[in-house]
């Protein structure tokens, strides 16, 4: 059973489209990313869901009931905002209870949720203080206990992490992922961090432009991304995508699908695909920049820049020659034109 | 230490402007007032002399102090919750996305520019008896006549109207610009968890408001004893010191019967009350506010 169903929904501002004719489904118990670059709709989508906006066109179904026209409260969901949304003014306690309050539970059982919460997310020795004597992933906690007492099937998350530094923002990620599985909900996170996406999604939906680039599993996205945009959007470094007339000559390297001519096409290849072989493509070294592990060699190819991962330090500076190589199943092509893949 | 003295007196002297200009208009004369209000008023035959607390003794027995004291409270009742009230409906109504909120914004915030004579001069017409607008409109709905400003009934109250409808749009910019600071996430937080528009006023917007209510009130209290000018243009006290106030009494004491000593001491006791009624508005409702 679907959870929840965006079916060819659209938001225009004044006549600019946020988000075009976008439709797809989560399941229940799934946790699907929305990922892109900051505008490409993918807060707008999360808004239309939560109810915060209405939809220009479109129909948005939770759990096999039409929401389209409901208000927020009435779509069986709880949302974290990116600013978390505390009430300032108020405790952590009376925060967490401020919608099973005006819900009018019955006080035992909102003790008994809030008791639970609390030990779930380790609030217990905070109830009683205010939002500005917490810290950022302490505030970040409240939030979501606030969610998670509302016990709603479905939450809705807006870049929930975004203000938390980098260490605590990778024991969120995998506490909240935890959590979910855990509680068994249905789960709309929107982020612009890929590896937030990449680690915690049972599904990614890229999105450019207001509209779905790509809606696939974590590992599809890496290893078939539909487009060159999603090839670049996704790993770190981003995946090096040069015009195939650089690789003219080199028939190791070019498939069927480029007997058409190279004119047309773009070669995409991850950094982690490319090795130094001396019987592979000659290249100039720009930079190299050693990061522990590995060596990132910062090339030039068809005249943009082409990057290769290696394991260890390498004895190379810029201005010597590399060559470069990779099987031709690491390879990506590319329409140049329309940026779509085709092989 | 040669430069800490130096840079002491460099100091000073920089405050110097500002310092003689609030000395001479405004320190010295609540001294001098407090001095002369144990004295007796100097006559051409007879000159000041101390009197002890003469004057405040004659103001225990003059029922037109009293008079005056009892309307100022009256005054200031229906004045502070009325203005304050409406100043935060108006305010909540004008912060919405509504059609024609530069208008309305706008609309509410005309009284505070005019000044207070002109006000006075325009209720004066409403108020007129025959011809004032109010009268036109209860005699076309068919109702007795009555003389709003005439009558020891409705004098100060209608005194009061006019003292709420001019300072309601002042405070309502104080809560505009405080409603502004509130993050509007909150708004939706409040809205996906199901709080109504009054919930929300009530337990979010009202206590993140606290801080500016307290300064409004403050300004109300102060203004509820400070406003003179309508009395003069509207009724000068009367009818039968129905309207008399506070400052107006002073006025009256001190520069239509020229009799200042007693008008210093009427004064002294109005400075008190403000300062007493300040210092409880701090000390009791700043501990009950929260600040951000």
């Amino acid at each position: 059973m679907h959870s929840i169903a965006v079916e060819r929904v659209s938001k225009t501002w004044n006549g600019v489209a946020a988000v075009e004719d976008v439709s797809f489904t989560v399941e229940a118990g799934d946790l699907v990313a929305l990922l892109g670059p900051s505008g490409c709709g993918k807060s707008t989508t999360l808004r239309l869901i939560a109810g915060l906006d209405a939809p220009t066109a479109g129909r948005i179904v939770i759990a096999g009931r039409e929401v389209t026209g409901l208000p927020p409260a009435r779509r069986g969901i709880a949302m974290v905002f990116q600013s978390y949304a505390l009430f300032p003014h108020l405790s952590v306690a009376e925060n967490i209870l401020f919608g099973l309050k005006v819900r009018k539970v019955p006080r035992a059982e909102r003790d008994g949720r809030l008791a639970k919460a609390a030990e779930t997310l380790g609030l217990a020795p905070l109830l009683d203080r205010r939002p500005s004597q917490l810290s950022g992933g302490q505030q970040q906690r409240v939030a979501l206990a606030r969610a998670l007492v509302a016990e709603a099937s479905v939450c809705l998350m807006d870049e929930p992490l975004s203000n938390l530094d980098a260490q605590l923002r990778l024991e969120m990620r995998r506490e909240i992922r935890a959590l979910q599985q855990r509680l068994g909900m249905t789960m709309i996170y929107v982020t612009h961090d890929q590896v937030e996406a990449m680690t915690m999604a049972d599904r990614v939906i890229l999105m450019r432009g207001g509209r779905i680039e790509q809606n696939a599993t974590p590992a599809e996205l890496y290893d078939r991304p539909s487009s060159a945009f999603a090839a670049r959007f996704v790993g770190t470094p981003p995946m090096n995508v040069v015009p195939a007339t650089a690789l003219a000559g080199r028939d190791w390297a070019l498939p069927d699908a480029a007997a058409g001519g190279l004119g047309s096409l773009s070669v995409g290849v991850r950094p982690e695909a490319v090795r130094l072989d001396p019987a592979g493509l000659p290249a100039e070294i720009v930079a190299a920049e050693y990061l522990g592990a590995d060596t990132l060699i910062e090339t030039r190819l068809g005249g943009v820049p082409f990057v290769a991962r290696t394991a260890g330090r390498i004895g190379m500076k810029a201005g010597e020659t590399i060559h470069l190589a990779w099987s031709a199943g690491d390879a990506h092509w590319f329409d140049r034109a329309s940026e779509r893949r085709i092989a | 230490m040669k430069s800490r003295l130096s840079a002491a007196v460099h100091g000073w002297l920089l405050l110097l402007p500002a310092m003689a200009l609030l000395v001479a208009f405004t320190h010295w004369p609540a001294v001098a007032s407090l001095v002369e209000s144990f004295t007796s008023t100097p006559r051409p035959r007879r000159p000041s002399r101390f009197v002890g607390v003469a004057n405040y003794e004659q103001m225990l027995a003059d029922p037109v102090f009293w008079q005056s004291l009892v309307n100022n409270l009256r005054f200031a009742l229906g004045t502070i919750p009325l203005a304050i009230g409406l100043a935060l409906l108006m305010a909540v109504w004008v912060n919405d996305r509504i059609p024609g909120r530069t208008f309305a914004r706008m609309a509410y915030f005309t009284p505070t520019i005019l000044p207070m004579i002109a006000v006075a001069n325009i209720w004066l017409f409403f108020y007129t008896p025959q011809y004032g607008l109010l009268e036109q409109v209860t005699a076309a709905l068919g109702l007795p006549s009555h003389n709003w400003l005439g009558s020891r009934e409705t004098a100060l109250a209608a005194v009061t109207l006019v003292a709420v409808w001019k300072e309601a749009g002042f405070f309502m910019i104080f809560y505009l610009a405080a409603l502004q600071g509130i993050s509007p996430t909150l708004a939706e937080a409040a809205a996906l968890e199901g709080a109504s528009r009054w919930t929300f006023f009530r337990r979010v917007q009202f206590p993140l408001l606290m801080p500016t209510t307290l300064f409004v009130l403050i300004n109300a209290v102060i203004n509820a004893f400070r406003t003179v000018d309508h009395i003069i243009v509207m009724t000068r006290g009367g009818p039968d010191n129905a309207t008399s106030l506070l400052l107006f009494y002073v006025y009256q004491v001190g520069f239509n019967f020229w009799d200042t000593s007693y008008a210093a001491a009427l004064t002294v006791v109005l400075l008190v009350m403000l300062a007493v009624a300040a210092l409880v508005q701090y000390g009791w409702l700043e501990r009950r506010v929260h600040y951000r």
